[in-house]
């Protein structure tokens, strides 16, 4: 008697990005079928109720740059549960769109100020005030950063989203245990 | 090519070729329907050396040559993807994107930009290199275009095509090092320099999203690198009379 | 007994009072037995006075009250060649008449009577190379300017001098004017140029005054054989010692540098044939032309003939100007003439921001071109700094990186960005939070800049993280913390 061999435990994760990786992700449509039948996934936001990253992942695709206390707390704990770690997406390989507010790093208060101080301040039609609840609201890094310079990534899913070809081959050569090969302008290109 | 000049022999990438002798490397690379990715270079331009992107090995050379500039010699032995360069290559595109502010996503040229293009030949998937994000800023005081710094590599097509085709020289490099930055006129506001005659030659030889057209969008702008090659022919072979 | 005074007035001495000790003087002896001079050499007890006695026997003093007396018969003179400096320190730098006196243009008269190819010749003969930096063997530069058809070329002497620690070339335009004009007008004749410009830095006052002066004195006596001396004052910036980005500066553009070739010698200011040499390396030339190549060619070692000058500088007992003959060891330099360090001497910087650190196991090295070379470091122009125990090698390469970038021109994007990089990745060591990638990046990285930069800035601004890697890798390994990801 043998036992189908046991299916690949697969994350997604959602940090500083607008999502759009994920809804990539999900134009994937029917191939979904056929990647729920290579992997079990044991934590995503589109696609599993599980709240707390879980032990013993074997692939994680995380969307979105590191932002905020929540994002590195998290960036940190899937890093020490995965084996295999992407940077899915312009915004967690360059902190993109999220990384822009690095621009004021040098201006008065620097960029966390700055940008809560716009958002809240400055643009408030009515009852400006600072977001505040300890606990619930994360505190703002100083600095937006890619994945990499948080934690070592071992992939590189490049595009703003990358689109449902570009991840389905990048996903296909990983199932069958192949390096994926990230040349040309299907696999490779910003934006 | 002048057909006075002897030809030249060599090898590129291991195969043979002949070329007129004041032809430059990078002519010959892509006459053998060979590749080297290039930034600063623009065919009808003063070739500059800045971006070092097609730096070439030759064989006997102690160092790297820029192709857009080298000229053939008879026996050059060239090769142009050595690991060395390649290595070198794809540093260099990382470099650019990190000394920048580059977010393709709102991007006018996001999909006809060369940067992005050449990120891509180069395998470039992220950059190691921290982005530094300098504070720069856009100049949209011009009527019909505008100028985003962030995305300026320092190329100087616009300040040759404006010298050198239109005869403006509207342009300029301002300031050193990593403070940089292409200027109008006397550092003045684009919109107020009265020798700009909007011509729009700059905007079309741009390789990336600095320069455009203010009814542009994301990734709606159309480039039109072919312009000075197309100029500079038509002034030399006097196209104009043989109409 | 009857005294005369030689006062160092030379920007160091200057600075230290150089003035009040002559007002002092002069009220003592008379104006009349109190000269003026440039560089005395030990600048670092400066302000200097020389005693010349009637017998011969001369004095030397330091201190605005003369309160040091010096030592003439100290290795940090006796051991010195003067060939460059033979009149620094000797002729009254504004006065044509007494550098007349002491046999300036003397030489130049006598090779007018000789072929311009003689001249070459024996410039070749002589073995030497450019000391602006890079060492281009001289005569062979000769023989190419001399080789081109045009008919009109031009001869310039980069005066730039922007590297820190450096003021050889100042110090020869302070001190000794005429034999500059005079080695230029030498090789404007054997090359066939019919004019002349000198470009140097705004920074040095003093020496534009002099030149100044020397310029218009032997112009008006006649004795350039016609030849128009134009001089031209660089705003500051280091890339202009540059050969291409001092010609853009003397042609009014944006001093950057150009890919080369085509080489100066063939198309250079104007687009003319060019003839550029440092300034030491043309006042090498009366001396050459006077007593012959062979004479120049029998001091020094096989690859570096004849003198070199340099700037002692940093944590060492005695600190000033020494001209001595090439090949001489570093050891003989630091310990002998400079009397040791003033701390445990660690290292000896060479190059300035393009070179190297030697370490103090290695002082016996020779100085000379290829010695330094193959220890990944560089002649330079003759800035020498000796460096102490307590100079982290990691800081003192972010030194030397972060003048580069300052100095960047930003033409080519290797320079312009990957030094930014390179001066980032050196803080990480400085703070002691660099990873074992962060180091690997820094190697890589310094390979990237110096193989594929445009010019010689950016092309050696790896050269003093390097070399301090090279023998000082310990340092940046003990910079490694421990829990640092990625
Ligand atoms: C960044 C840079 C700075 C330089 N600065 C000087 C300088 O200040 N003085 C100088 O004589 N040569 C300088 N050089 C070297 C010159 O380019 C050139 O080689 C030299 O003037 C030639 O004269 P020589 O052959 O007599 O040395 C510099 C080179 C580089 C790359
Ligand atoms: S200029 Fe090119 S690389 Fe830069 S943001 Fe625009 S599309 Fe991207
Ligand atoms: S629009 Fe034409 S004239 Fe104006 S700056 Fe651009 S190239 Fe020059
Ligand atoms: S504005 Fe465009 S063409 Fe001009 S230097 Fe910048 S990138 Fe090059
Ligand atoms: S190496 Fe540096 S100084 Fe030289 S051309 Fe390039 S940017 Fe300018
Ligand atoms: S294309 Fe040759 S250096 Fe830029
Ligand atoms: S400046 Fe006076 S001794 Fe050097």
């Amino acid at each position: 008697m043998t036992t189908p061999p046991p299916k690949l435990r697969f994350a997604t994760v959602w940090l500083a990005g607008c999502s759009g990786c994920h809804m990539s992700f999900l134009d994937l449509d029917e191939w979904l079928f056929e990647l729920a039948e290579a992997v079990e996934i044991v934590y995503s936001p589109v696609a599993s109720d599980t709240k707390v990253f879980p032990q013993g992942v074997d692939l994680c695709l995380v969307e979105g740059a590191v932002a905020n206390a929540d994002n590195l707390e998290l960036a940190l704990q899937l890093r020490a549960r995965s084996k295999v770690v992407v940077s899915f997406g312009d915004c967690a390989v360059t902190a993109n769109v999220p990384g822009l507010r690095n621009l004021w790093a040098g201006v008065d208060g620097g960029s966390r100020q700055s940008v809560l101080d716009r958002g809240y301040l400055e643009l408030a039609d009515t009852g400006a005030q600072h977001p505040h609840a300890p606990g619930i609201v994360p505190e703002l890094l100083e600095r937006v950063l890619p994945l990499h310079e948080v934690i070592p990534v071992d992939h590189y899913l490049p595009g703003c989203p990358p689109s449902a070809e570009r991840i389905r081959t990048f996903l296909e050569h990983l199932l069958r245990g192949e390096e994926p090969a990230m040349e040309g302008p299907a696999m490779l290109g910003f934006g | 090519m002048s057909a006075k000049l002897p030809a030249v022999h060599g090898s590129i990438n291991g195969q043979a070729f002949t070329a007129a002798a004041d032809a430059t490397l990078l002519q010959v690379i892509r006459g053998a329907g060979l590749q080297v990715p290039t930034l600063c270079h623009l065919d009808g331009l003063t070739p500059v050396g800045a971006c070092r992107l097609c730096l070439v090995a030759i064989e006997g050379h102690p160092k790297l040559e820029p192709a857009c500039v080298t000229t053939v010699a008879d026996g050059m032995v060239v090769h142009t993807h050595t690991p060395e360069l390649e290595t070198y290559r794809r540093m260099a595109v990382e470099l650019f994107f990190a000394e920048g502010n580059h977010v393709c996503a709102f991007c006018v040229a996001n999909g006809s930009c060369e940067l992005q293009d050449v990120a891509v030949e180069v395998g470039m998937d992220h950059s190691r290199f921290p982005y530094q994000y300098p504070q720069r800023h856009v100049d949209a005081s011009h009527p019909q275009f505008s100028l985003d710094h962030h995305r300026c590599i320092l190329c100087t097509r616009c300040v040759r095509v404006c010298d050198e085709i239109e005869g403006a020289h509207v342009w300029d490099v301002g300031y050193r090092g990593s403070t940089c930055s292409i200027i109008a006129g006397l550092d003045q506001p684009w919109g107020d320099v009265a020798a700009c005659t909007s011509c729009g030659k700059c905007v079309d030889v741009c390789p990336t999203g600095a320069l455009f057209r203010k009814e542009d969008g994301t990734g709606e702008k159309h480039p039109h690198p072919e312009r000075p090659r197309q100029l500079a022919e038509a002034r030399s072979e006097h196209h104009w009379q043989n109409q | 007994m009857a005294v005369t005074w030689r006062c160092c007035d030379a920007t160091a001495c200057r600075a230290a009072g150089a003035a009040a000790l002559r007002q002092r003087l002069e009220a003592e002896v008379g104006a009349e037995r109190v000269k003026p001079v440039g560089c005395l050499r030990l600048c670092g007890q400066g302000p200097l006075a020389a005693a010349d006695h009637d017998d011969g026997r001369s004095e030397l003093f330091g201190g605005v009250a003369g309160e040091r007396r010096l030592d003439w018969a100290h290795p940090f003179f006796a051991l010195q060649r003067p060939v460059v400096l033979e009149r620094c320190g000797l002729v009254d730098p504004s006065s044509i008449d007494d550098a007349l006196a002491q046999g300036a243009y003397a030489t130049l008269a006598a090779c007018r009577l000789r072929p311009a190819a003689e001249l070459v010749e024996e410039v070749v003969r002589s073995g030497l190379r450019g000391r602006g930096g890079a060492g281009y063997p001289t005569g062979r530069k000769w023989q190419l300017v001399a080789a081109q058809s045009n008919a009109s070329k031009v001869v310039v002497c980069n005066a730039d001098e922007g590297d820190p620690g450096a003021f050889m070339d100042r110090s020869v335009m302070e001190g000794d004017p005429h034999r500059l004009l005079e080695g230029m007008a030498i090789a404007a004749q054997a090359v066939g140029a019919a004019e002349a410009y000198i470009y140097v830095r705004a920074e040095y006052p003093l020496a534009i005054e002099r030149l100044r002066t020397a310029i218009a004195a032997a112009t008006d006596r006649g004795v350039l054989a016609g030849l128009p001396i134009q001089l031209r004052i660089g705003a500051g910036a280091y890339v202009c010692g540059e050969e291409t980005a001092l010609l853009h500066s003397i042609e009014g553009g944006r001093g950057t540098p150009r890919p080369r070739p085509p080489y100066p010698a063939a198309s250079g200011l104007w687009g003319l044939p060019t003839l550029i040499n440092n300034v030491e390396t043309f006042a090498a030339i009366p001396a050459i032309l006077r007593e012959g190549g062979d004479w120049y060619a029998a001091m020094g070692t096989a690859g570096s003939k004849g003198t070199k000058v340099f700037a002692l500088s940093g944590a060492i007992t005695h600190t000033g100007l020494i001209e001595v003959e090439m090949g001489t060891s570093l050891r003989t330099i630091v310990e002998a003439m400079g009397g040791g360090g003033l701390g445990v001497v660690k290292a000896v910087q060479t190059g300035g921001p393009s070179g190297g650190c030697i370490p103090v196991e290695l002082l016996d090295t020779p100085v000379d071109y290829a010695s330094l070379q193959q220890l990944g470091s560089i002649m330079g122009s003759g800035g020498m700094v000796v460096i102490d125990g307590s100079m982290a090698m990691p800081e003192l390469a972010r030194y030397f990186m972060r003048f580069c970038v300052a100095e960047s021109c930003g033409k080519c994007l290797p320079c312009r960005a990957g030094t930014v990089q390179l001066e980032q990745l050196l803080d990480r060591f400085v703070e002691k939070r660099a990873s074992p990638a962060d180091l690997a990046q820094l190697e890589q990285l310094c390979g990237m800049v110096k193989a594929t930069s445009l010019c010689g800035l950016g092309q050696s601004a790896p050269n003093p993280v390097l070399s301090t890697l090279r023998f000082f890798r310990a340092e940046y390994e003990a910079a490694l913390a421990p829990g640092v990801v990625p």
